[in-house]
């Protein structure tokens, strides 16, 4: 592959200070040990790890909130370093996020039209009545109505607020969307419909994804590339067809071993287990 | 034999706009020893109905069941010290978030001694004795420590685990499980869903284990109840629920499942509800 890749992590470092008190000295946490990662243009890469892996410290590198202790991050080729210069209204419009807890990322005094509308008034000069339109506009391609304009969140279920939360992050027409936990929050039936969502935007708007996720379920279905996180290293990367058909890390294998199976035969054989200890073990 | 029977449940909540039926006329049946799913999306009345026979909803509740019996016994008619007699020894619950479910300003032992000297007598050096073979059965490394230790020393899965020790502890013929892992790693799921089936087996304990994620149905259930909205969908043992679901919902519901997905799309519940005219 020659094309530059939409972002690139070389060598990713994340120290946090955490300041002495009366009872202990002040400590470094190195969070992020050194990840190096690529994403091509219109592809997922889904990043999978458990609580304390480092992932979402990582999407919130990859998009520019909290600046890297060390390494080299770049957007479509241009290096990126948020500490020496602040991003500018192009570089914030090329990354955009959306969060774990669509309940949480909503200002509940905020109506949905001037949730969707902010991004445009920060970063472009688009006129007021062009802002309108593409808000509404917006709505529709995420599957809401043109007349939840003026309603606030706590009108709308979490997969609503979900969608309005993508739809607020692609108001600016970003090419990479940093997708921290989306669907984690929601219902089985509801996240099928935020997924398939997230599917077709990315098909039309040629979208490139960072998904984090601790359900290999659901990244076996959405991604292309899968990098397994855990305590701050990156213990394995490969394509999805690679890492699903053949994990090679440990830690990878304890991941799948622990994921429940649904597929029938398997609890056919759980039954059949419980039954013959049942019978060895008289009630 | 039914260990707990209930018939034709409703639990409704009174509310600013009137009246809102959250469990519209369930019936529930788990037998001795035997592990039963409640399977549902938020709002489908699945927590509602076992924390009514745990007596722990609001006032704004209005219960009505035409039976709901434990044992034989008519759970609606017990006296509130009959009843407490009964919740938090036969019966014992565990829930979804196991370090809200702890008092943050005592020790785990100081906690799980509260309980065996309340509900089983026991003096203060017995307490402390049991806590400790108690928490070696739910498998907490280095018992003598941890049972000094603060919930917020602990992790999620250790908490889980003084939880289970703790409603284990009066040795109970029922345990209900609210989403006893929602709120954990894959990892430590495994290990919380394998510990309450080993207990299972080995105290011979009935487990209703309340849930949305099909996957620990698949791995821990042998009757499968499915809600939506509060009412009752589908009942069947775990397998033919999964080879052969009956309701629409239900089909929904596993086809929803990202493993299953065939094409390039996820199909929705409303396209199933759609497609077979429901």
């Amino acid at each position: 592959m020659t094309a530059t890749p939409v972002v690139e992590g070389r060598a990713i470092v994340q120290d946090y200070h955490i300041p002495g008190s009366m009872f202990s000295g002040a400590k470094v946490v190195r969070a992020l040990k050194g990840i190096d990662f690529a994403v091509q243009k219109g592809k997922t890469l889904a990043i999978v790890g458990e609580s304390g892996s480092g992932k979402s410290t990582l999407a919130r590198v990859i998009a520019l909130i909290d600046a890297p202790s060390g390494g080299e991050l770049r957007i479509d080729g241009q290096p990126v370093d948020i500490r020496r210069q602040r991003p500018g209204p192009a570089m914030r419009s090329k990354v955009q996020m959306v969060f774990q807890n669509p309940y949480g990322s909503l200002n509940p005094r905020q109506k949905i039209g001037d949730v969707l509308m902010e991004p445009l008034v920060i970063n472009t000069d688009v006129p007021a009545s062009e802002r309108r339109e593409r808000a509404e506009a917006m709505l529709k391609k995420v599957g809401l109505q043109p007349e939840h304009f003026n309603r606030y969140p706590h009108m709308f279920s979490g997969g609503q607020r979900q969608r309005i939360a993508i739809a607020r992050a692609l108001m600016l027409n970003p090419s990479l969307l940093v997708l921290d936990e989306p669907v984690s929050a929601l219902d089985l039936s509801v996240q099928a419909q935020v997924l398939n969502l997230l599917a077709d935007l990315q098909d039309e708007f040629d979208l490139t994804y960072v998904f984090v996720s601790h359900d290999l379920s659901v990244v076996r279905y959405i991604a292309d590339e899968v990098m397994v996180i855990s305590k701050g290293e990156a213990v394995e990367q490969g394509s999805r067809e690679e890492l699903f058909a053949d994990p090679k890390h440990p830690y990878t294998k304890s991941l799948f071993a622990a994921t429940p199976v649904t597929d029938v035969e398997a609890i056919r054989a759980r039954v059949a287990r419980r039954k013959a200890a049942r019978q060895a073990q008289p009630a | 034999m039914a260990l707990l029977n209930i018939r034709n449940l409703t639990v409704k909540f009174a509310t600013a706009t009137g009246s809102f039926t959250a469990v519209d006329g369930i019936d529930v049946r788990v037998d001795r020893g035997e592990v039963l799913a409640i399977v549902g999306e938020s709002g489908s009345g699945k927590s509602v109905s076992m924390l009514a026979v745990m007596g722990l909803l609001p006032d704004t509740a209005t219960i009505t069941a035409d039976e709901m019996t434990y044992d034989g016994r008519d759970i609606l008619k017990m006296s509130g010290s009959e009843r407490r007699r009964l919740i938090g020894r036969e019966i014992t619950m565990i829930f979804q978030e196991p370090i809200a479910s702890l008092n943050p300003s005592f020790t785990v032992g100081f906690q799980i001694e509260e309980v065996l000297r309340l509900n089983l007598g026991l003096s203060k050096r017995d307490a402390h004795a049991k806590a400790l073979d108690l928490f070696r059965a739910v498998g907490i490394p280095e018992p003598e420590v941890k049972i000094n230790a603060y919930p917020h020393q602990m992790s999620g899965g250790q908490c889980q685990r003084v939880m289970i020790a703790m409603a284990i502890a009066s040795n109970p013929r029922l345990l209900i499980a609210d989403e006893p892992t929602t709120a954990l790693d894959v990892t430590i799921q495994k290990q919380i869903l394998d510990l309450l089936m080993k207990l299972q087996e080995d105290y011979g304990m009935a487990l209703i284990l309340i849930t949305h994620d099909m996957g620990v149905v698949a791995e821990t259930a042998d009757r499968v109840v499915v809600q939506y909205k509060g009412k009752k969908m589908e009942e069947a043992d775990v397998l033919s629920l999964f080879e052969a679901p009956q309701h629409p919902y239900t089909r929904a519901l596993l086809a929803a499942l990202p493993e299953h997905a065939t094409g390039d799309r996820l199909p929705t519940v409303s396209d199933f509800f759609q497609q077979e005219g429901v």
